[in-house]
């Protein structure tokens, strides 16, 4: 077995250092640096070009889907061999999608096969990008209250109405999108489609954060028609996928509790903090850094192996991401002035400010840290009326 | 970092019904300070710590012991915690067992440790805070051994050991990690004075007085001036074997505390049922899990001696100690007015976290230790 998983790691070893370009072994220094993939992609240089073509046609963007539906098709132990030796050389990820993280992993446990044979291919070689349509302007804790209607004309759905906070909808190909298909219940009313952003009908229109950026953006549906198969589990059922699929994002959201720099970099050791006072806060910060780490690292374990509550990612995102904005608070004091300069170049165009701006939005996207421990307090801990 | 192993999980199996059973607050912390016992714990039940072979969870098999580590002394002592059992464990078959280890001293202490016999204790702390680079009991060369002449607090049962694993200082100055050296003192040293002091939670540490105490050469652990290394093992150990027990003590009154929310009611209503107090027991649960993640970890480090161990002990012991904390003081709070009674345990819980955090460096220490080690 060993000697397997041995032969594994040189094998692979071998293949990075040929096929992943130097370049791609530099630090992402910015979101410009990450490769999102779709239709209208540019790509930012040839390395990240040949980076994306090569991990593709081994499988390897997703190395633990089935090969059947373009992943590597890697059990557990050489899936993290692989995490193991792009690590080592510091290897970009080559593709970084929501049709990876969220809309991928709903459809291997909800899709149907043809479904599953249709889109899960075009994710792995990051053909196209997925914008995720769950809030509503009405409906942001209270997802399940969502009013988009979708009604059945027969060959198709009409979609009607208005969703809110779509990451990079403006950018993105096609939607996963929860509508309401009855109101006759309210969580028991809902279904979850797939449609092309390019439909008739559909237009966004970004919103400026207080980092000055725009993640996010307004997507407003207008009679938008979308075939009957493109329904992911049964009518009314959506609510389910939705479920599952937040799983998956507040798990992905609960690692920026490890900051930039990887569980291993202390806060301390990068601002070097001068005054006592404010170096005992961030000592403190670093002491609750290094434990939720290591609840990281034991957490991602006890989920592969089964032995996680289902529940805890709501945990380990209301402690994530509160960390992740403790951090940042620290950060700019640590910076004092220089952190608070906007747009100079010593500043790095604002980062330090803008980083600590965003961070607010950690504890609010992907359900709020109250519905965190709203879900935590009733479906762990069995609190009455909970 | 993986998962429990299935030895792992049935040895926690077993110390949890164990504990539960014979540990209980009612059978033993309870009794044991109501009866007024000069020890704060019960020799028969160290005897059956024995029987089951938990004494020598950190003893190597050539000595006859079980040849495990810290791992599963963390698991033993977070039952300990969770029923605020008295017990020499932690000072005793961890710490002291791993100051000795490897040298002559392992062959006199060990077969008693494994019987049950034996309390071993450890003194390093001079003043009211921990500083073990502030050792100043002096051990002067006389003839073939040494002398020794100061004062040592805080030791952990330490009217109730046979033998005292003691810091000395052989050369340097004070605050100097240099010129440390372990001495293996036993109890009845002449001119080894003991006063037994009770603390807050009933439990036992001495305040010794060194007068003159004269030892042979041999009662030194390991090297002369070269005691540092092994003194930092053994508190590493020690420090990710409290944090453990730290997790044990807010599980148990986490748990307690859930409980009373399930049942109490006011305005009509189980208190459990306001939000006030849901988000209050849900992010302590959070901490918790953190804390015992965070434990579990030190303690495989220590294992495989990772280079990253001692950081990590102060990383678990200054997040366990604060996160029991916040469970004791979160749980005597939800219980209002009956958990200000000694009738009810939650104050226990109280009393047993501020001992035990303070033990081998509180939180302010560890939160330095850990600066230091991050080169800031």
């Amino acid at each position: 077995m060993t000697t397997d998983l041995d032969a594994f790691r040189a094998e692979t070893r071998t293949w990075l250092e040929a096929n992943c370009p130097a370049e791609m072994c530099q630090p992402i220094r910015s979101e410009a640096d990450v490769c999102w993939g779709g239709r209208n992609w540019t790509f930012q240089s040839d390395a990240q070009r040949s980076w994306l073509e090569a991990m593709a046609g081994r499988g390897w963007t997703v190395p633990d889907w089935p090969k059947d539906y373009g992943g590597g098709g890697l059990p557990a132990e050489e899936a993290r061999v692989l995490k193991e030796e792009m690590q080592r050389i510091g290897a970009r990820p080559p593709l970084t999608s929501f049709g990876i993280s969220m809309l991928g992993p709903a459809l291997l446990a909800f899709g149907t096969e043809e479904q599953k044979g249709h889109y899960l291919p075009q994710i792995a070689r990051g053909e196209i990008r997925w914008c995720q349509g769950y809030s509503e302007p009405g409906a942001g804790s209270d997802l399940a209250g969502l009013q988009t209607k979708a009604e059945d004309k027969g060959d198709h759905w009409l979609v009607n109405g208005q969703k809110v906070w779509t990451s990079y909808a403006d950018k993105a190909d096609w939607i996963f999108c929860l509508v309401r298909t009855s109101t006759e219940s309210k969580q028991g009313g809902i279904s979850f489609l797939l449609f092309d952003m390019a439909t008739p009908g559909v237009s966004t229109k970004p919103i400026l954060l207080i980092s000055g950026n725009s993640p996010f953006c307004e997507t407003f549906l207008d009679d938008v028609k979308v075939p009957k198969d493109q329904i992911v589990g049964e009518v009314n059922k959506g609510w389910d996928v939705a479920k599952y699929l937040l799983g998956h994002e507040r798990e992905m959201i609960a690692g920026m509790g490890l900051g930039a720099g990887g569980s291993s970099v202390t806060l301390g050791s990068v601002v070097k903090p001068a005054d006592p006072l404010l170096r005992a806060e961030i000592a403190a910060f670093d002491v609750d850094a290094l434990a939720f780490a290591a609840m990281s690292e034991r957490f991602a374990a006890m989920w592969k192996a089964g032995e996680a509550h289902p529940a805890s990612p709501s945990m380990m995102k209301y402690a994530g991401t509160e960390l992740n904005k403790r951090r940042n608070e620290l950060a700019v004091a640590a910076g004092g002035s220089e952190a608070l300069e906007w747009d100079s170049e010593r500043s790095g165009g604002g980062s330090a400010a803008r980083n600590w701006l965003r961070s607010k939005g950690n504890s609010i996207e992907g359900g709020t840290s109250e519905i965190q421990l709203n879900i935590v307090a009733k479906h762990i801990l069995r609190l009455p009326g909970a | 970092m993986g998962l429990l192993t299935d030895d792992q999980k049935m040895l926690q199996e077993t110390a949890a019904s164990f504990l539960a059973e014979e540990g209980s607050v009612g059978k033993q912390l309870r009794h044991w300070r109501d009866i007024g016992c000069k020890d704060g714990f019960g020799h028969g039940l160290w005897k059956q710590f024995a029987e089951l072979g938990m004494t020598g969870i950190c003893i190597p098999e050539s000595h006859g012991g079980l040849g495990l580590g810290a791992t599963e002394a963390a698991l033993v002592l977070e039952e300990i915690g969770r029923n605020l059992t008295p017990s020499p464990f932690l000072a005793t078959a961890v710490v002291g067992a791993r100051a000795i280890a490897g040298t002559q001293h392992a062959d006199r202490w060990f077969p008693g440790i494994l019987t049950g016999e034996t309390i071993l204790a450890l003194a390093v702390d001079e003043g009211s805070r921990h500083g073990p680079a502030q050792t100043a009991l002096e051990a002067k060369r006389q003839g073939n051994g040494f002398v020794l002449n100061g004062c040592k607090q805080f030791v952990v049962q330490g009217a109730s050991a046979d033998m005292i694993v003691t810091a000395a200082r052989t050369a340097g100055s004070l605050g100097e990690p240099e010129g440390i050296t372990l001495f293996a003192v036993p109890r009845d040293a002449k001119g080894l004075e003991v006063e037994n002091v009770a603390l807050v939670d009933s439990s036992k540490a001495a305040r010794l007085t060194f007068e003159n105490v004269q030892l042979d050469a041999d009662a030194v652990i390991g090297e002369v001036d070269g005691g540092w290394a092994p003194l930092k093992r053994a508190l590493a150990a020690g420090n990710a074997g409290a944090a453990a027990e730290l997790v044990g003590v807010a599980s148990g009154a986490s748990a307690m505390t859930l409980d009373y929310l399930r049942q109490r009611k006011q305005f009509g209503k189980l208190i459990g049922e306001f939000q006030a107090l849901q988000h209050r027991a849900a992010h302590l649960y959070a901490e918790i899990e953190i804390a015992r993640a965070a434990a579990f970890k030190a303690a495989q480090l220590l294992d495989a001696g990772d280079e990253q161990a001692e950081l990590y002990a102060s990383v678990a012991k200054a997040k366990s100690a604060d996160v029991a904390n916040f469970a004791v003081r979160e749980g005597v709070q939800m219980h209002g007015g009956i958990g200000m009674t000694d009738e009810h345990d939650i104050g226990l819980y109280m009393k047993r976290e501020a001992v035990l955090g303070e033990l081998w460096g509180d939180v302010y220490y560890h939160r330095e230790q850990v600066a230091r080690l991050s080169g800031y």
